[in-house]
């Protein structure tokens, strides 16, 4: 039995007249012990998807389970057993770090001490403020101390909707480094995320753009299925160099990457037939190379093929 | 049992971190006894009288002097003529003059008969009647001092007695109604504004999806507002008995019984708010439109029902501050025991368990 299956979800929102829908027919499973990753934009579903699993929205149609317990019939079984973490912080801001915690073990009918292990790596950073109220929190703190809460209980699948976001580089990767640490403790993670590069550190990923999964699998997977050459490719005026990149029928796709404009090439072009191109528009000072796709390029090479 | 304390242990926090919900909570209630108890009030009392003598007499100098001497009265100045009259009041120098016509105590001995003439400014009507009819009793008794000897024909002497409350104190009619008004404030608009605050801050997405049950949380929410709320009425009985001076003539047992009652009335239509509203904003607003103003307005504290057009007297009747203010009444003033009040307090016990049952009703279970 999977830890999560998802089938069919679909959710809408009225606002007015017009009916929005968020989620559109996701279907996808979770096993036992694997960090499953939602990675979309701003918009995609995927907080929706978190409220339905976590039985805070009621789906319009399909359904899901969560360990066995249908979303809507056994909405309280659920509650039982997972954690949760919203995209924005939900503690007690008047209340301390400790005080948090306390709270928190004690609705979920344990003590602090009983799981103390399962927190223990991420509880002994925040440790030192423990007397600070949650409120005065930097946020990588805040995402810390959220986390604990929302492990305190010893959840069998973990709900974690963008608990990245705003948060700096380094503390990202922290944070990242942690949810690595508790799946081999067996928890069944479900995390969210709008940064592309986070894909990587998941076990399975499914990508998800304007309330649908455009692919699921293994980030090596969905790497691999890219099968276009693509060029990284630099000049001194980067906007010209992408209207004249654009304008080229040897290409799938142009789009700006960091310092670089990634270019997807059709088949039969390369690096060589760049460089002629390029230098009869005037920019044969151009820097070429090729490069290996990241879930990035994956993502931008669906979304290109689902508006066509 | 832990889960439960565990939330008002976390409530009581919320409301002791917050200094200035702490000090409405605690504080006002004493604020608004001690500002009704000595600022506003409508007894009347040291009111300017202005005196136009025209006849300079020894009976007129007399009745001036215990006009004068009375605690309702004081002599502003005396006036020579009709035309200062008007600009007395328009300056606002006194709120009533005193008319002597020439020969004022000459007529009296000898025609047996003269005429005072009591000038009020009507702007205020209140204060106007009550001033006219004080001054006139003032006059009345100087008119029984000198006929004290003479016999007179045909006399009906008037006995006056002011029952439960003698001295007409303004104060046994606003203890009863500033006790309705802070506790619908402190209870309805507090709990109406707590859980609506979570749902604003996040909390309660966390909090729903968790193993604890919407009553349980909803009474949680409740525990400790209740407790203060009976700290507020022993702080308002004991400043009333002992600053105002106003007594507990019935059981303290059944007042306060009573004032449990009504905390969980005005709890219950708290919750019941903060359950169908999503901002803090609207949750205030109405408390304010649905509660405090029908408090303050129809409960009978400020404006007697019985004067109210027939529509206003019968919204009044839902007003739970309406049916409090009179139990509170019956019992603090004239004493009264459950016996006389049983059908006021079966009302509220009423409305007590209609929004309770509509607020768990309400409570949801889930986001959207």
């Amino acid at each position: 039995m999977s830890a999560v299956a998802v089938h069919n979800l679909v959710k809408q929102y009225k606002s007015g007249k017009a009916i929005i829908e968020a989620v559109q027919g996701v279907s996808f499973d979770v096993a036992r012990g694997e960090l499953f990753g939602i990675i979309g934009p701003d918009g995609a579903g995927k907080t929706s998807i978190f409220r339905m699993l976590t039985t805070l929205l009621l789906p319009d149609s399909g359904g899901a389970t969560v360990d066995g317990s249908d979303i809507v019939k056994d909405y309280q079984a659920i509650r039982q057993k997972v954690g949760y973490m919203p995209g924005r912080f939900s503690l007690y801001q008047d209340l301390t770090v400790e005080e948090n915690l306390h709270f928190f073990a004690t609705i979920f009918k344990t003590s602090v001490t009983e799981n103390y292990t399962l927190i223990k790596d991420i509880y002994v950073q925040i440790e030192p403020f423990k007397t600070r109220k949650a409120g005065k929190l930097s946020g990588g703190m805040k995402q810390k101390l959220a986390l604990c809460c929302a492990l305190i209980h010893k959840p069998v699948v973990l709900f974690l909707d963008e608990p990245t976001t705003g948060v700096d580089a380094v503390s990202r990767k922290e944070f990242w480094d942690m949810l690595r640490n508790l799946r081999q403790q067996g928890i069944t993670i479900l995390v969210s995320t709008p940064y592309m590069d986070e894909a990587s550190l998941c076990d399975r990923v499914a990508l998800m753009q304007k309330g649908k999964i455009m692919t699921t699998g293994t980030p090596q997977q969905i790497i691999q299925s890219f099968n276009h050459n693509i060029l990284a490719v630099k000049a001194q005026n980067m906007y010209g160099l992408l209207q004249v990149l654009k304008q080229w029928n040897a290409i799938e796709d142009a789009y700006s990457f960091g310092e670089y404009h990634h270019v997807i090439m059709k088949e039969r072009y390369d690096k060589k037939v760049m460089r002629q191109y390029l230098a009869s528009t005037g920019y044969a000072d151009a820097d070429i190379h090729a490069v290996t796709p990241t879930i990035e390029d994956c993502f931008m090479q669906l979304m290109q093929h689902k508006h066509d | 049992m832990n889960q439960f304390l565990a939330f008002v242990k976390k409530e009581f926090y919320h409301i002791f971190r917050d200094r200035r919900t702490l000090f409405i909570l605690l504080g006002m209630p004493l604020v608004q006894i001690i500002i009704f108890g000595f600022a506003l009030t409508n007894e009347v009392k040291n009111a300017n009288f202005v005196v136009l003598d025209n006849a300079r007499d020894a009976a007129s100098q007399q009745l001036i002097a215990q006009i004068n001497a009375s605690r309702y009265f004081d002599f502003e100045k005396n006036i020579y003529s009709n035309k200062d009259l008007e600009g007395v009041f328009q300056k606002g120098e006194a709120k009533i003059a005193i008319v002597f016509p020439p020969a004022f105590a000459s007529d009296l001995q000898h025609l047996n008969k003269a005429q005072v003439q009591i000038i009020a400014d009507a702007t205020d009507p209140n204060t106007a009647t009550t001033l006219t009819a004080y001054a006139a009793a003032i006059i009345m008794d100087y008119q029984k001092e000198i006929t004290q000897n003479a016999l007179l024909p045909y006399t009906i002497d008037i006995q006056q007695r002011m029952l439960y409350n003698p001295q007409l104190k303004g104060a046994y009619s606003f203890v009863p109604g500033v006790m309705a008004m802070v506790l619908m404030l402190v209870c309805t608009m507090m709990t109406a504004i707590t859980i609506v605050r979570e749902k604003e801050a996040g909390t309660m997405e966390v909090m729903l999806v968790s193993p604890v049950r919407p009553l349980k949380i909803i009474v949680a929410k409740a525990v400790p507002y209740l407790l203060l709320s009976i700290i507020n009425i022993i702080s308002i009985l004991l400043l009333s008995v002992y600053v105002l001076n106003v007594p507990i003539n019935g059981s303290i047992l059944l007042l306060m019984s009573e004032g449990i009652l009504f905390i969980i009335t005005c709890l219950s239509f708290g919750l019941l708010i903060s359950n169908v509203t999503d901002s803090q904003q609207t949750a205030m607003f109405i408390a304010l439109i649905g509660m405090f103003l029908p408090t303050v307005m129809l409960s009978g504290f400020m404006f007697p029902i019985e004067n109210m057009p027939l529509p206003l007297r019968l919204i009044s009747n839902i007003v739970p501050a309406r049916w409090f203010y009179s139990i509170v009444k019956s019992i603090m003033i004239k004493g009264l025991g459950i016996q006389f009040i049983w059908k006021e307090t079966l009302i509220l016990a009423g409305m007590t368990l209609l929004l309770l049952a509509l607020s768990i009703k309400n409570f949801k279970i889930r986001l959207a």
